[in-house]
């Protein structure tokens, strides 16, 4: 039986995160939460005799990714026109970028499991502007809400570099985090900022030819992308294996069933009739707004997990989780400011912070919401290493952080949790907890070291998790010790 | 009253020897008498009109001085006006209006306009009559039986027949210059660029100007001062300073200027009595000091094969809009696709369906570098042609036109004999450069002939001198037609 491989390409459609639409004055909002049709304008109606004007802030935010995924950014790009008809497209056409694209020739490295990196070609990115968005009612009738309809977004379009979907999701959460970094992005996609177009075939592991490939369209997610990439992978080695072969198709994804959607097969490619938009000016870039652009980037992703690493001591795999969040990154760099040490503050936000988020199903983007500030995760840690609580007590310090925020001393403070290093109760508690275990006392004598650590696990319970964990031990030792004696 | 021109109609309202209320009371009542013969509009706004000339009154009498303040004109129905129907000349548009005013329409008004009302035009500017109007055609105020010339044949009938002081146009291939021509009434294309197109539906984005129908060059400077200049809603209008083009009349002369005569103009085709009138005019610049110079302008030939593809190419995604879901009528088939089809296929007309169809072929993969990238590339060489010969000559002299007025449905039912009748204008568009045409005289029918005058885009001024001095020595413009 042959064995297949994947060929897999994205495109990705990033909503920028300008203030006002593409090509008119309306604001950008939230579409999930604005009322239909209330953020519109004549022209984003495509109303009769309205016409487009560029927004600059869109094309600045548009060289800039493309300068941060190292594209070359060609001395001029130009708007086109693609033509078909939907009700969600105002004007019976779409302004996009065809022939001149903002952006071409770049690249995306990706971190595989086996620790080495794959470079993902980036052929071009270019902008258009997102078309209204269509709501199905059960009767037979849609609802067409156009204030989307307008909204820049930056299309990026991969090479068919990938070859699985595991590399695919490696891909598409390096360049949300890229986009991320950027400020152009929310990346958040549930909202729908992010949108995912996968174009997939496969061929026998080993061949180089390229087979019919069909195209994914409908991917809100970083997740359905990789469904659908695996579901569309074994319904083409299924057809392949039964002689039928692949048709050249578009096809949709059906999230709440987890299934492909068979939307039309494609005897050819759709006819668009780009032509250039003859109601915009060709858009220029001067080197020296290039060099401008390319001087105002941020330290993007891998530059970052790359210090993390020479100057925290942090583990590759730590600083790649830490960084893949730009809201992350700063939070932990944030409370490295206040002094927190780095590695504590690594495995404290890896650790509890992130479990304490999962918990509740925030994203960890959405960092910056949480109560625990970064100077109360610093100044809880230095209570740690100044050894005045616990680690036990700090994360119970921090249950009280997250639902309540405050500061991590004065919770300390009111709540008596403040570590036990007086001999008097350790010792009182020692001898309470060896006069109620006899037994265990006596194996410990016996020389069973087991129960040497239940017997130091309930003097800590008895000391409510307080007691400073060297003293009690050398005090537990010493009461054995004089029973043994 | 309703014969004076613009400039002499602002004389008396600024003498305050009449009001505005009485001379749009005066058009109004000629509107009545001879529109139901001529029919050059579409849409009155009569109460509008009134309101608007009585608060021009009051606006004079605080000392207001805004440059058309009281004056009644008239304006082609593919410009948008705010709450007053803009139908295109077509059915797919009926009862539509718009939310806005285009920024010409709105220029005029803060200038003090009155809106007389809407002029007929060919569905979306696309005809050389008024034939292909979705509601009736427009008669010649000139001989009832021939058309008006197109697309701007209603506004240049409103302004041969006394119904208006001034109109606005627009000329995509000659529809402002070819309409002046044959109703005997100055009409000016501005360079493309020089006037914004925000609010112009649009046929042929890259080829649309604004123009103006008036009955003198110095009307025409009075309105194009007030419409001209950079419009941040269109990106093509350009950034450069308005001339003074009333100044620029002012001791106007045209001695030395050197008058090119495109040898290609004159060949076949051409009514003789159009080209020894054409001839003549130029004689009577070089008389008052002007030279000519024989020029050459050898793409002329590709002009209307290069139009007909660009023009129907950028039509076919323009027109994509119309499909009746977010306002104009709705052909309504319960189900989406059927709808779309049946309100596109009730409510276009015939020659906006051929010119979608030849559009969307000359863009069709496979057919895109044969038919729109070639015509792409010979207009490059049109244009070349023209700065080339602006090397030479200052301005350029041809006819508008190549005949007078034809019958209504003389030419209805050919088309190509009908894209004929554009020959002299659509290369003007197709460079982008401005062009006036301005009356030089009548055919043995007593029907009249425009000269054009073309210069380089933005050299409106130029263009105004040449025709104002022309006019002064000559005295055509002042011929008005007899109807009712």
């Amino acid at each position: 039986m042959t064995t297949y491989e994947p060929v897999i390409g994205l495109e990705v459609h990033a909503e920028l995160l300008t203030e006002s639409k593409m090509f008119c004055a309306c604001a950008v909002v939230d579409s999930t939460q604005a009322e239909p049709n209330t953020v519109t304008c004549p022209v984003c109606l495509g109303m009769p005799g309205t016409l487009p004007v560029i927004n600059a802030r869109a094309i600045e935010m548009g060289v800039r990714v493309g300068l941060a995924l190292g594209c070359e950014i060609p001395a001029f790009s130009q708007f086109a026109r693609k033509n078909y008809f939907y009700p969600d497209l105002p004007k019976g056409y779409q302004i996009s970028q065809f022939e001149y694209p903002l952006a071409v020739r770049g690249h995306v490295d990706i971190d595989l499991p086996d620790g080495s990196t794959k470079r993902i070609g980036v052929t071009r990115a270019h902008l258009e502007e997102d078309a209204g968005k269509l709501t199905h009612t059960g009767s037979g009738k849609s609802l067409v809400d156009l204030n989307r309809a307008g909204v820049p977004l930056l299309e990026i379009v991969s090479e068919p570099d990938m070859r699985s979907a595991e590399e695919a999701e490696a891909y598409a959460r390096k360049l949300r985090s890229i986009i991320q970094y950027l400020g152009v992005n929310h990346g958040d996609m549930s909202k729908g900022v992010l949108r995912f177009e996968a174009n997939i075939s496969v061929r026998p592991a080993g061949s180089t030819e390229l087979r019919t490939r069909t195209e994914v369209k409908n991917l809100n997610s970083i997740r359905s992308m990789m469904r659908a990439i695996e579901k569309e992978v074994e319904r083409q080695i299924r057809l392949w294996e039964s002689g039928e072969g692949v048709k050249q198709a578009t096809l949709g994804w059906d999230e709440d069933r987890g299934q492909i959607l068979i939307q039309r097969i494609k005897e050819s490619a759709s006819d668009y009739r780009y032509f250039p938009e003859p109601d915009l000016p060709i858009v220029r870039m001067t080197e020296a707004e290039v060099e401008r652009l390319r001087a105002s980037l941020p330290e993007l992703p891998d530059a970052r997990q790359a210090r993390f690493v020479r100057e925290y001591g942090l583990s590759p795999a730590d600083a790649a989780t830490l960084v893949s969040e730009r809201a992350v990154a700063d939070y932990y760099e944030a409370a490295l400011a206040a002094g927190a040490d780095p590695q504590p503050a690594a495995n404290f936000l890896l650790g509890e912070v992130f479990r304490r988020m999962n918990a509740e199903s925030l994203g960890r983007d959405q960092i910056g919401a949480i109560k625990v500030t970064p100077e109360a995760l610093a100044g809880l840690l230095g209570l740690v290493r100044a050894g005045t609580i616990t680690l036990t007590t700090a994360k119970k310090v921090l249950d009280v952080l997250y639902a309540e925020g405050g500061d991590p001393a004065a919770i300390v403070q009111a709540r008596g949790l403040a570590q036990v290093s007086d001999e008097g109760p350790i010792v009182a508690a020692i001898e309470a907890v060896l006069a109620a275990n006899p037994k265990e006392v006596a194996g410990v004598l016996a020389g069973q070291d087991k129960l040497a650590k239940f017997l130091m696990g309930q003097v800590m319970r008895e000391l409510r998790g307080r007691g400073e964990p060297a003293t009690v031990q050398r005090l537990l030792d010493a009461a054995l010790e004089k029973r043994r004696g | 009253m309703i014969d004076l021109t613009l400039t002499e109609a602002l004389r008396k309202l600024n003498s305050g020897e009449v009001t505005s209320v009485a001379l749009t009371r005066a058009l109004l009542d000629r509107i009545h008498q001879v529109d139901p013969a001529v029919r050059a509009f579409l849409t009155l706004t009569e109460e509008q009109a009134l309101a608007q000339a009585e608060a021009a009154d009051q606006r004079r009498a605080r000392g207001d001085t805004a440059p058309l303040l009281g004056i009644p004109l008239a304006i082609k129905d593919v410009l948008a006006t705010q709450g007053v129907q803009t139908t295109c000349g077509s059915r797919i548009l009926e009862g539509f209006r718009p939310v806005y005013d285009a920024t010409v329409v709105q220029r005029l008004l803060d200038a003090g306009m009155v809106m007389l009302g809407k002029t007929n035009t060919d569905e979306f500017a696309m005809g050389s009559s008024t034939e292909n109007s979705g509601y009736f055609t427009t008669h010649n105020p000139w001989d009832l039986a021939r058309v008006p010339g197109g697309s701007s044949g209603g506004s240049a009938a409103a302004v041969a027949a006394n119904m208006a002081y001034g109109a606005l146009g627009t000329d995509t291939g000659g529809s402002v210059r070819q309409p002046a021509s044959l109703c005997g009434v100055v009409g000016l294309k501005p360079g493309y660029g020089r006037v914004s197109r925000y609010g112009l539906i649009a046929y042929a984005s890259s080829l649309d100007q604004v123009g103006t129908l008036t009955r003198s060059v110095e009307d025409t400077a009075r309105l194009l001062s007030v419409i001209a200049g950079h419009d941040p809603k269109d990106s093509t209008s350009m950034p450069l300073p308005v001339p003074d083009y009333l100044a620029a009349l002012a001791n106007a002369d045209v001695r030395g200027l050197r008058i090119g005569l495109p040898r290609e103009y004159f060949t076949t085709g051409i009514q003789p009595e159009v080209e020894a009138a054409v001839r003549a005019a130029v004689d009577v610049l070089v008389g008052l000091g002007a030279e000519v110079v024989e020029i050459s302008l050898p793409h002329t030939d590709y002009g209307l094969p290069v139009y007909y593809l660009v023009a129907t190419a950028e039509a076919s995604a323009n027109l994509a809009r119309f499909d009746g879901v977010r306002y104009g009528p709705r052909e309504d088939r319960g189900e989406m696709w059927a709808t779309y089809t049946a309100t596109r296929g009730e409510r276009f007309g015939p020659e906006v369906k051929r010119r979608i169809m030849l559009g969307t072929y000359a863009l069709s993969a496979g057919y895109y570098d044969a038919y729109y990238l070639k015509a792409q590339q010979v207009r490059t060489l049109v244009r070349q042609d023209f700065d080339e010969a602006f090397e030479k000559v200052d301005v350029i002299a041809a006819p508008a036109s190549p005949t007078t007025a034809f019958k209504i449905g003389e030419k209805a039912d050919d088309p190509l004999q009908m894209y004929l009748s554009d020959v002299y204008t659509v290369t003007i568009n197709l460079a982008g450069i401005a062009g006036l045409s301005v009356p030089c005289g009548f055919d043995g029918q007593g029907l009249p002939i425009g000269l054009q005058l073309l210069g380089p885009a933005f050299q409106e001024d130029r263009l105004l001198r040449v025709g104002h001095v022309y006019e002064q020595a000559t005295g055509w413009h002042t011929r008005r037609p007899t109807v009712g």
